[in-house]
């Protein structure tokens, strides 16, 4: 049986909305593919993963998912372009040891890109690098600055610019708020890059 | 070399498995290829008359759809799931065959076939060439994984199955299975290869050279005549068996089993002695081995396994050329202590079918067992293999 999705993440509430039915899939480090197995039960896409850890691989497989082990900073180039119609790479990009080379193969091997970061300007970690004058640690952000997979912090503003030096187009953007709910406030604003922890885009090329 | 003919109508050579088997016939099910219906071999050879021996558990449904190819590795045989009709020992995949188990006869059809130049009763070396009348010894033609894939359809088409919901095996039993499923796309829905690679390496290629100089440099080997003249090359064929056994087997799974501890004494005996139990072990391995398998037919089989090469044989020397296009579902397990058929080559595999848009899952089971781990007691292949059967099987609308 594929299990019922263990993560219940509001950003892959969003990236979940967003993907049509009977697409073609490929999810980025996709955990114990909770994404996968919902996207597959509910819209019938043509979903495949990649996952680092191996625990994590081999219960997708047993949950009937086709999921490989590998990374996003050495395994993307093996993909044909555009042999998928989304990839989904969520809450990883700041773990990546160049997130602009992986968001330009996302690009590549996807007509669409769907990417959630972490957003390293929220209120919290801004207030918390202020008083304690320490590397924030948060619910999202939950390890040490030397333990932390995430070397390459941006906020909602830093991702902007660099989705513009690179010529993307944002489809569609969501930003979250520490609740979990989506803000009024568009991506792009000045509050978003405050009140948001984190965002969610859909990206293409030009 | 020159030998005395003991008996030129040795029974051994008639039927040298049967004669292993106490004179009984096997259990199980043959499959006979007369003049009209040769098999033709890569080598060109259009072999007549074959006989190819299988074995069947479960029953077939209505709309023979639930049939599963298990294929077995180098010196395996047909009979997975039940006591070796000539050592008594358990079926040698009995760990996931069974009721409740991954492969469930009560869910699905499974089919075993010895592979085509094997000793449990299909043609090889050891069989009469009918030409002759005498045992085809090194005269048989060289096989390879191709062939058998090839003569393991005809059983498939002679059950008359179409599509056979999964191949499944490990090892050489892997490389039928990606042979399988590059031959015969349309007709493999699903496909497990375990602890296999596309190709065999230098290294492979190495030691499977060393077992086989064991056999030939046997006196009793007679130039691959031996039944001829009543004769079994064991000495070279342990030989071979304790080299390869040992590529089967991590160092830390040797290391576990035996250390450096001395067999039934208390110190060294300064002498070639088995002193040490790994030694006593793998010779036991040695003289238990050349009493169900023949000698030529480890030459042949190995031979098969050194000429693969399926990025050559389907791609044009592109891995992912030879999967293009694909539609089988396949699932890859390796073992990280596997160092004969290691994991970076099933990730080469996953990269190819990767490349060629083929849907796969890729496991990498931790554990200390070696090769032998896909033979073994491992609860995570267990489940993985599972989960990719049952999620295959909702996806081909089998029943659970």
């Amino acid at each position: 049986m594929i299990e019922p999705a263990v993560e219940v993440r509001p950003d892959l509430q969003i990236v979940a909305d967003w993907i049509a039915p009977g697409t073609r899939v490929l999810d980025i480090g996709c955990g114990y593919g909770g994404l996968l197995a919902h996207l597959v039960r509910e819209k019938g896409v043509d979903g495949r993963g990649i996952e680092l850890r191996r625990s994590k691989v081999n219960h997708c497989v047993a949950a009937g998912l086709s999921v490989i082990r590998g990374d996003a900073n050495h395994d993307l180039s093996l993909y044909p372009t555009g042999s998928f119609d989304y990839v989904v790479l969520t809450q990883t990009l700041q773990a990546v040891e160049e997130p602009r080379t992986v968001l330009e193969e996302l690009i590549r091997i996807g007509g669409h890109a769907i990417v959630s970061i972490p957003n390293f300007g929220h209120w919290r970690i801004r207030l918390s690098l202020l008083v304690n004058g320490r590397m924030p640690v948060t619910e999202m952000l939950d390890q040490p600055w030397y333990e932390t997979k995430s070397i390459h912090f941006c906020t909602i503003r830093d991702f902007l610019d660099l989705v513009d030096v690179m010529g993307l187009t944002i489809e569609q953007s969501v930003v979250l708020t520490s609740s979990g709910k989506p803000s009024p406030a568009p991506a792009t604003s000045s509050r978003a890059n405050v009140w948001g922890e984190q965002a969610v885009f859909m990206l293409r090329r030009g | 070399m020159e030998h005395p003919i003991s008996s030129p109508t040795n029974p051994l050579a008639a039927c040298p498995v049967a004669v292993r088997n106490g004179g009984q016939p096997l259990p199980g099910h043959v499959l006979q290829l007369d003049d009209s219906n040769p098999l033709p071999l890569d080598c060109g050879v259009d072999l007549a008359p074959v006989t190819l021996a299988y074995q069947t558990y479960g029953t077939l449904n209505a709309d023979r759809s639930n049939a599963i190819l298990i294929c077995h590795a180098l010196t395996g045989d047909q009979f997975p799931a039940e006591p070796h009709p000539i050592t008594g020992k358990p079926g040698w995949w009995e760990t996931i065959i069974g009721p409740g188990l991954p492969l469930d006869p009560n869910r699905f059809f499974l089919i075993c076939v010895n592979v085509l130049g094997g000793c449990m009763g299909s043609t090889g070396p050891a069989s009469t060439n009918a030409t002759t009348g005498q045992p085809y010894g090194v005269s048989f033609p060289v096989i390879t994984i191709g062939d058998m894939v090839r003569g393991a359809m005809r059983v498939v088409d002679s059950l008359g199955i179409d599509q056979l919901f999964s191949v499944i095996g490990g090892s050489m039993g892997g490389m039928q299975v990606l042979k399988a499923v590059a031959a015969y796309p349309d007709r493999v829905f699903s496909a497990v290869p375990i602890a296999t690679a596309a190709h065999h390496t230098a290294q492979n290629i190495a030691f499977h050279e060393v077992g086989r100089q064991a056999i030939m440099a046997d006196p009793e080997w007679c130039n691959g005549d031996y039944q001829l003249y009543d004769r079994q090359p064991s000495r070279g064929l342990a030989v071979a068996r304790m080299t390869a056994h040992i590529t089967y087997l991590s160092e830390p799974a040797l290391h576990r089993k035996f250390g450096r501890n001395l067999q039934d004494r208390d110190k060294v005996n300064y002498g070639f002695d088995a002193d040490f139990q790994v030694e006593s072990y793998l010779r036991h391995q040695g003289s238990t081995f050349v009493d169900r398998f023949d000698a030529n037919s480890y030459l042949y089989i190995t031979r098969a396994m050194d000429y693969f090469d399926i990025a050559v044989e389907h791609g044009e020397g592109s891995l992912a050329k030879a999967f293009m296009g694909i539609k089988t579902r396949m699932c890859l397990v390796s073992f990280t202590s596997d160092w004969l058929f290691p994991t970076s080559e099933s990730r080469a595999i996953v990269h190819a079918l990767n490349a060629a848009g083929a849907p796969v899952s890729f496991v990498e089971i931790e554990t200390d067992k070696g090769h032998d781990a896909f033979l073994l007691e491992e609860p995570e292949m267990f489940r993985t293999l599972q989960g990719f059967i049952d999620g295959a099987a909702r996806a081909r609308g089998l029943a659970q």
